[in-house]
């Protein structure tokens, strides 16, 4: 695993939205983008949780940052109050991107698997909302 | 090496066309290169950046489709090259939907 990549981490509402994002990010862009994901709520049922979000990143951590994939409202929210929590040194390198959770994983680490700094990775995910794709 | 400027075109045979696992495949390759790399679905454009995923896809560029290729800069010779061997490799997918039908 090269850490020289930025890391993507999906955080969905679901389980299996996570672990399938995750899955076509690993098929489609390969091994070396640091990626992990989490979903669910620790009973089982549709949620995201603030301790699985920071063991994500830690997973995924690499020195160059982490690039966060979001679905729905609380996970945006737990994803925030999970980098307020990381230690200082780490807070200023991870971003949530602005994105569709799916397609902005896949750019976002075809991105980052070139070596692109964490601002270009963020910046192609979120390119995907300025409207190029819909005419 | 001093600064040099290449162009190729290619045609793609690719059952499905640009679709999202070959966009992502052509963008790595070109970004292995240091070279500005431009493509078009037609020799008089639009152009738009190579190594640029999201614009890769967003071109869905049909089957049979010519890729158009220019690249400006250090290796821009190798990197037109290789970009043209990867659609007439079928962007290496034949081989990987063999193995799995």
């Amino acid at each position: 695993m090269t850490s020289s990549n930025v890391g993507i981490v999906i955080v969905s509402h679901s389980k299996d939205v996570a672990r399938g994002a995750a899955e076509m990010v690993r098929q489609m862009v390969g091994p070396e983008v640091p990626l992990a994901h989490c979903g669910g709520d620790p009973g089982g049922g549709l949620g995201t949780s603030v301790e699985s979000i920071m063991k994500a990143i830690a997973e995924a951590w690499s020195e160059q940052g982490v690039a966060v994939l979001v679905d729905l409202g609380g996970a945006e929210t737990n994803s925030e109050m999970a980098i307020e929590m990381l230690p200082a040194e780490r807070r200023d390198r991870v971003v949530i991107c602005n994105a569709p959770i799916v397609e902005g994983a896949v750019m976002a680490a075809t991105e980052s698997s070139a070596g692109s700094s964490l601002a270009t990775v963020r910046g192609t995910a979120e390119e995907l909302y300025a409207g190029s794709i819909v005419p | 090496m001093s600064a040099t400027s290449a162009a190729g075109s290619v045609l793609m045979k690719h059952p499905v066309g640009l679709h999202a696992r070959p966009s992502v495949k052509l963008t790595k390759l070109a970004k292995t290169f240091g070279c500005r790399i431009d493509m078009a679905q037609h020799a008089a454009g639009p152009w738009i950046d190579a190594k640029s995923i999201v614009k890769v896809m967003a071109l869905k560029a049909p089957r049979d489709t010519t890729l158009h290729f220019r690249a400006e800069g250090e290796g821009a010779a190798d990197a037109v090259k290789a970009l043209s061997a990867l659609v007439q490799r079928n962007f290496d997918e034949d081989h990987a939907d063999a193995a799995t039908s």
